[in-house]
């Protein structure tokens, strides 16, 4: 075995190492980027229906984000599913704080919006600076205050 | 009341196929460089290079299916990275054994990765949801105290190197110390759950930080104190650095105050001042850590003489490194342990010393990422707590080779030869798959029409 092929052997293996650190920065790129969700196959079967439905999305908040309180900087993404707010182990987002109930607060989407609804918590949800009383629709960008927590929605 | 939607709710992506081909790249990259060291050495590849190869395949591709069966939403970097950093690990070891080194064996670490990977998969399997460890949050405190004295007792413990860290069962030694360190930050965790609005909130203002209250300050004077207890009777400079460090971190991520960060810098160095004026090894690594060309120290059993043939070795391999099998990192004494690290900055060079730094960085990134995704507080701090052990571990033996601070004989996460340690830090990488699994799973699916009750898929 030469001296030179040991040399590119050498060469070309710390070539290769950076590459997988490389390959892996790209993996987590989409942390950085947001996914793609819907699979590729998917929106070839069907682009004429996906691609309205998509448009009339437009103005409708993608993800829900932490924006005070203990869980500041959370997010959670949207899909059609309600997310539960609450103390209970069970909610979608689990708060500790003294000022939250088990299962304080609701949000779910109807009709392109999204609604916030009390869940007959102690110390109420409110909705900027009005307490929510009923179901109500959320605007984007305005805070969401539950206890200590303030959510708000996000496109 | 809206029709329900036909179109099925897009997911987040699990990324199966992303993690499977990092999985295999990494595996190969562990083959070349085997094939490498035989290339080298021998003018040929070696035989064992199937038999490693697929060895760590074999176990890395159980852990994936493990992983794709017990936690399908977990990150997919976090094995891939973890399987990088065992096989290389596994290859200079077995490049140390080639050249003849003493103690040095990669069979045994190959099956301690076997037993890693087992355990890894029983942690998986056995802990479905992470959040029941906090109800055992005292339970854990006191099992991590108690492993972490267990070497002190008669009999059982047994003092090598001059540190009385391991303890013998039957006729094999095991570091209790790298399972302590589990256990506490778990009772950290859940501790700090409890306790962190009092240690948020409570205090007064002065000048620019906010001071805790005196009673308030138990905790850290308690975990101060055990830190030293570690580094005075068990000569541990590493395990008492490691865990006081850790409880100080997760107290800042907890309470998001800085005077906890200057309270516990100000102990540690008021502690360690004491400690080396007290004590005599101590003093020792400390006057190592500052002269170490001192001809006197050098020659001296105990000096400085393996910190500056690390300290050769990496600069021997500069740039580019001497190349696997190329190089001397026989030279350097506990080069396939303590000094791994040396041992693979003189072969493969700065580059490659950075390409491996990056490899744990993104590791501990993928830790840190899990804890701002995971949803409830403290899964928070555990995600948060065992990232930074992760990181702290090799801040401190890497800034310890290359003498940034002063040495401490702690292992090199995942690389060094040792089975407690390597066992210990498999355990943690399950914990975090396990917490990462549960963050990034989407929300649970509502499989009926919105209407007054509902019915959740869990």
């Amino acid at each position: 075995m030469s001296e030179l092929t040991l040399l590119l052997i050498r060469l070309a293996f710390l070539a290769v190492l950076w590459f997988f650190v490389i390959a892996a920065v790209g993996v987590i790129r989409t942390d950085l980027f947001g996914s793609r969700t819907t699979p590729a196959v998917a929106g070839r079967k069907v682009p004429k229906a996906v691609k309205p439905m998509v448009k009339s999305r437009k103005g409708e908040p993608r993800q829900m984000v932490v924006t005070g309180g203990p869980l500041q900087g959370t997010t959670i993404t949207l899909s059609e599913a309600p997310i539960t707010i609450g103390r209970a182990s069970d909610a979608t987002l689990v708060v500790t704080d003294d000022y939250a109930s088990s299962r304080h607060a609701r949000l779910f989407p109807q009709d392109g919006q999204w609604i916030v609804e009390d869940l007959g918590s102690t110390n109420g949800t409110y909705l900027d600076r009005s307490k929510v009383t009923r179901p109500t629709p959320v605007p984007i960008g305005v805070p969401i205050r539950i206890g200590k927590t303030v959510i708000e929605l996000r496109k | 009341m809206s029709t329900p939607s036909v179109e099925p709710v897009p997911l987040p992506a699990k990324r199966r196929v992303a993690q499977l081909a990092m999985l295999a790249f990494a595996v190969v990259i562990v083959m070349g460089a085997y094939a490498n060291v035989g290339l080298a050495i021998d003018k040929q590849v070696p035989a064992g290079m199937l038999t490693y190869g697929l060895g760590l395949g074999g176990f890395m591709l159980a852990a994936y299916l493990v992983l794709a069966k017990f936690a399908p939403w977990a990150d997919p970097l976090i094995l891939p990275l973890v399987t990088l950093i065992n096989g290389l690990g596994l290859v200079v070891i077995y490049r140390l054994e080639s050249a003849g080194m003493p103690g040095a064996s990669a069979t045994n670490q190959l099956v301690w990765t076997g037993v890693g990977v087992v355990l890894f998969t029983v942690t998986l399997v056995v802990l479905r949801d992470h959040r029941a460890l906090q109800r055992l949050t005292y339970t854990a405190g006191a099992i991590g105290l108690a492993l972490l004295v267990s070497p002190l007792v008669p009999f059982l413990g047994k003092e090598i190197n001059g540190a009385r860290i391991w303890i013998g069962v039957g006729g094999a030694t095991l570091q209790p110390a790298e399972f302590a360190k589990l256990s506490l930050v778990v009772f950290f965790a859940g501790y700090l759950v409890a306790k962190r609005d009092v240690l948020a909130l409570a205090g007064r203002r002065l000048l620019f930080i906010d001071l805790p209250r005196a009673r308030d300050l138990g905790p850290v004077l308690i975990t101060w104190g055990f830190s030293l207890g570690v580094l005075v009777l068990q000569k541990d400079l590493g395990s008492s650095l490691l865990i006081f460090g850790t409880f100080i971190a997760m107290l800042y991520i907890a309470t998001q105050r800085t005077s906890w960060v200057l309270i516990g810098i100000l102990l540690f160095v008021g502690g360690a001042t004491l400690a080396g004026l007290v004590f005599g090894h101590v003093q020792d690594r400390f006057t190592v850590y500052l002269n170490p060309e001192d001809p006197a120290l050098y020659d001296k059993i105990g000096g400085s003489f393996q910190l500056l043939q690390g300290l050769f070795g990496m600069g021997q391999g500069g740039m580019l490194g001497t190349g696997l099998g190329q190089g001397h990192p026989e030279l350097i004494p506990l080069a396939f342990s303590d000094f791994i690290f040396a041992a693979t900055g003189e072969e493969l060079g700065l580059t490659g010393l950075m390409a491996l730094l990056m490899v744990y960085a993104l590791l501990v990134e993928r830790g840190l990422r899990t804890s701002i995704a995971a949803r409830d507080p403290f899964s928070k701090l555990l995600a948060g707590g065992l990232s930074f052990i992760l990181a702290w571990q090799v801040f401190i033996i890497v800034g310890g080779v290359t003498n940034l601070i002063p040495l401490t004989g702690l292992v090199t996460p995942f690389m060094s030869q040792g089975g407690s340690a390597l066992l210990a830090n498999w355990i943690l990488i399950a914990l975090l798959v396990r917490i990462s699994d549960t963050a990034r799973r989407p929300p649970p699916q509502a499989i009926q029409d919105e209407g007054m009750t509902q019915v959740f898929q869990r």
